[in-house]
């Protein structure tokens, strides 16, 4: 099994050029503005935008297949679960009734809910490739810089990086030990029942947290005695300077941002956009 | 007479988690620019001299100090990790555990980045030590794409950036194949003359460190000083042996011709050794030698038969390999790190399947086997025990893979008791596993295989890491499995290994098979020890320098000697 979920993969193209720390920001704004709004007009100018920066940064499907997937479950069972809690709140919201069928006394299906959540799907789909794209296209180690230089402390920052840096040793090891373990008999396949293959990743995670442990022990050391920790601040040397492009584009998201706002407060006058009226 | 920069003074440690001082009234001066090696076999307590000296004693590991210890004439005790780290750049064993950095550049950096310097200087000194360490070219190469040798490389610019004044080198060689090896020590005296640093190594591979110059060796044992003299000194003294370090095999083979090995014969060095002197008795005694009678060969168990694999379409793993191994036999499988001869390893566990080619069993195909179904005839034990143990009683650890078959539980007990028997381990039989020493949950790892009877045991590694002593416990050890009939394949890049316990060799350079044959030959093959990363054994080079006519039936007779040696001191025993 390759359970890769973070894979940097150097390239040489605009988003990778940017800054970590402006991606940062852009991703932030961005995702205020589609998390403020339930415009959907706003929310699809910024879905298609993202789809395009998603396209322009030449990250393969490959690479994201397994997070899509995770993506698309979460979506489905939020999708779900907020029909079942509240069937009514499009109704509510858009303050109209169009009713396109009758399940029992408590649920229908209407118009508003439909249109509710489906913008609301919208939404999600639309700043997820943001994520997507700061993940992926940022070197861990700027990341780290990135997040040093808005604020966070640069232990945590450096923690996030050596997360990074550490998890496919520790996919490998997982793999290495999962075969050794199958090699005395123990059977991981979808042959066995789930409580015997749950019982048998126990013995898999055992030898996987010792070896992780003897790992942060010694990485712990090397860090110490090369001064990790001995000021208050430190330097980055992977921190890329910001450039004009980088400006541009922390403004461009500051005005969008701005844009959303501004549609909202003058031409919804709320966060919602009522086509029902 | 220079500065001392580093003075124990009647020093001793004992950790807070033992019952005992691991250090006991240790004096030592090292003085200014001088290079010094540390020797001793495992919990001697010359990795605890180290952690004191670069200050991860008291401040990661706690216990009790007594006595003192200077550095740089000034106090330890007044002194924090960061004051030591400016004076002392420590390089670690594990080069890959070690590395910090997402890439080279950044990993050199880091102590640079601590220390708060502007990244365009920063970036400038970079570069400038990455090139005097010869790797100012792979500066944002990831630790992935670095062979273990490089990431040393990489780790000792990060400690050479801070200008420190002591290098201290824990186990240099531990993970380097023997070619690297040797290349790294010409790198650490490179940079001793060059830079005037003090430096002091601690390894207790004598015979890889001594391939070039030090000034004196310092042998712990029990945490004292067992002896400090010059390494012409220290082969004439008796003081290695006592202490379970392994000599070079040159001044063992002058041992065994009955040469008394004095000072002046310049011991220290194969190449200061003074064999004008010497080379009449070694050649008489090599003609008195009888050649050992070939043993007769049994059938073959496995085989490989043209195995080609490759884990992505551009990059092919292992090309065209086939040889055969007969049952029975001890055989070794060398090759550089990353030249494939793991990956052949999970070829015949069925980890990874091959593109093309076959894999026969007793003569028929595994093809379609499982791992499982595989796992009945061969066994795999990982180089790293605690990668593989997951019970935390040992008895249970052993029965794991027979109660995953479903054996009854009483012939459960009888097959594990009797595994545990074969591994020594049967008093320990209801113990925990965590109380067990490294070199014993080796041995529990080993007998959770045994028990399932295989026929076939491949092991990665199987001495990493480990001192003389264990070393030959568990070669010995593996000696007597085979004994009992069990074919033992090994994986390794341990030279002495494969001399004196593999009868076969068979050497895996980039995914290729460019060797087959006695250990002895390929010990002595310049061509093949080049491609993949060997050394010619030092008893070649001895022979040649003394003028012996066939270099190599001396290797072959002193290995020859030293087995019946062994023999005969079992039988005393």
């Amino acid at each position: 099994m390759k359970a890769k979920l973070f894979d940097y993969v150097e390239r040489d193209n605009f988003v990778y050029r940017l800054s970590g720390i402006t991606k940062l920001l852009a991703f932030i704004f961005l995702t205020f503005a589609v998390m403020f709004t339930y415009d959907l007009r706003s929310i699809l100018c910024i879905l298609v935008f993202s789809f395009f920066v998603l396209w322009l940064s030449e990250i393969r499907f490959s690479q994201i297949r397994l997070m899509c997937w995770y993506v698309l479950v979460f979506l489905i069972m939020n999708a779900i679960l907020t029909y079942i809690f509240n069937p009514e709140y499009g109704v509510e919201i858009y303050g109209t009734r169009h009713e396109l069928l009758r399940l029992n006394g408590r649920y229908t299906l209407t118009l508003e809910q439909l249109f509710y959540q489906g913008t609301k799907f919208v939404k999600y789909v639309s700043v997820i490739p943001l994520g997507m794209i700061f993940l992926f296209t940022t070197d861990p180690s700027e990341f780290a810089a990135s997040l040093n230089s808005i604020g966070v402390s640069y232990k945590a920052a450096y923690a996030v990086a050596l997360t990074l840096r550490y998890f496919p040793d520790m996919v490998r090891d997982y793999e290495d030990i999962a075969l050794a373990q199958q090699s005395r008999g123990m059977d991981l396949s979808k042959k066995e029942k789930l409580t015997v293959r749950a019982k048998n990743m126990i013995n898999i995670c055992v030898p996987l947290i010792f070896s992780t442990m003897d790992r942060i022990e010694l990485i712990t050391n090397a860090m110490d005695l090369r001064s990790f920790g001995k000021h208050k601040k430190r330097t980055w040397y992977a921190k890329k300077p910001l450039k004009g492009c980088d400006y541009a584009v922390i403004g461009g998201s500051i005005a969008v941002f701005a844009a959303v706002m501004l549609v909202a407060i003058f031409i919804n006058h709320g966060r919602y956009w009522n086509p029902f009226i | 007479m220079r500065e001392p920069v580093i003075e124990f003074k009647d020093f001793s440690f004992q950790y807070f988690s033992q019952a005992e001082p691991t250090l006991h009234n240790i004096d030592l001066t090292i003085r200014q620019g001088e290079k010094v090696l540390i020797v001793g076999p495992s919990g001697s307590g010359k990795s605890t001299i180290g952690s004191c000296i670069n200050g991860l004693i008291p401040f990661a590991y706690k216990g009790e100090i007594k006595g003192s210890l200077r550095i740089c004439g000034e106090d330890t005790g007044n002194m924090s990790i960061f004051d030591r780290s400016r004076h002392v750049g420590t390089v670690l064993q594990d080069s890959d555990g070690q590395f910090v950095g997402l890439t080279a550049g950044e990993d050199i950096a880091f102590a640079l980045e601590n220390d708060c310097m502007e990244q365009q200087e920063m970036k400038e000194t970079v570069k400038r030590i990455a090139d005097m360490v010869d790797m100012g070219g792979s500066l944002s190469s990831s630790p992935f794409e670095l062979s273990g040798g490089q990431k040393q490389r990489v780790a000792f610019a990060g400690v050479m950036v801070d200008d420190v004044d002591i290098l201290l080198l824990d186990e240099p060689l531990a993970n380097l194949d023997p070619a690297t090896g040797k290349t790294a020590i010409d790198l650490v005296d490179r940079i001793h003359k060059e830079l005037d640093k003090t430096v002091i190594i601690i390894e207790h591979r004598l015979e890889d460190v001594l391939y070039r110059h030090v000034d004196r060796v310092i042998v712990v044992a029990d945490g004292r000083i067992a002896a400090d003299m010059t390494p012409d000194q220290l082969m004439a003294a008796d003081v290695l042996k006592e202490n379970g370090i392994r000599e070079p095999l040159y001044v063992t083979a002058l041992k065994h011709a009955g040469i008394k090995v004095t000072e002046d014969m310049h011991a220290g060095y194969l190449d200061t050794l003074d064999t004008d002197s010497l080379s009449e008795r070694l050649k008489s005694w090599n003609s008195s030698q009888k050649e050992q009678e070939e043993m007769p060969l049994d059938d073959e168990i496995l085989s490989l038969k043209n195995v080609s694999f490759r884990y992505t379409e551009k990059k092919p793993i292992i090309k065209d390999v086939s040889f055969s191994i007969r049952a029975g036999e001890m055989v070794s499988i060398v090759g550089t790190n990353g030249a494939g001869k793991s990956t052949i390893a999970k070829l015949i566990c069925g980890f990874v399947k091959e593109d093309s080619g076959d894999i026969l069993f007793e003569g028929s195909s595994m093809k379609g086997l499982t791992i499982r179904e595989r796992s009945d005839h061969i066994g795999y034990v990982m180089q790293n025990p605690n990668q593989m143990l997951c019970k935390p009683m040992i008895f249970d650890e052993v029965a794991l893979g027979l109660r995953l078959r479903g054996v009854p539980e009483e012939e459960i007990q009888e097959r594990v008791y009797k595994a545990l028997r074969i591994c020594g381990l049967y008093e320990f039989r209801e113990w925990p596993v965590a109380a067990l020493s490294f070199g014993q949950k080796k041995r529990v790892t080993i007998a959770s295989i045994l028990v399932l009877e295989p026929r076939i045991l491949i092991l990665d590694e199987p001495t990493a890491g480990q001192d003389y002593r264990h070393y030959t416990d568990i070669m010995e050890f593996l000696r007597s499995l085979n004994s009992l009939g069990i074919t033992i394949i090994m994986i390794t890049h341990d030279m002495h290994l494969m001399l004196e316990y593999t009868t076969h060799a068979i050497v895996i350079s980039g995914g290729q098979k460019i060797g087959d044959s006695t250990a002895v030959d390929i010990l002595t093959d310049r061509g093949i020890a080049a491609a993949a990363n060997l050394k010619l054994t030092s008893l070649y080079e001895l022979a040649i320098r003394c003028g012996i006519d066939d270099p190599q039936s001396f290797v072959r007779n002193f290995i020859d000697y030293e087995r019946r040696e062994e023999r005969n001191e079992s039988k005393a025993f």
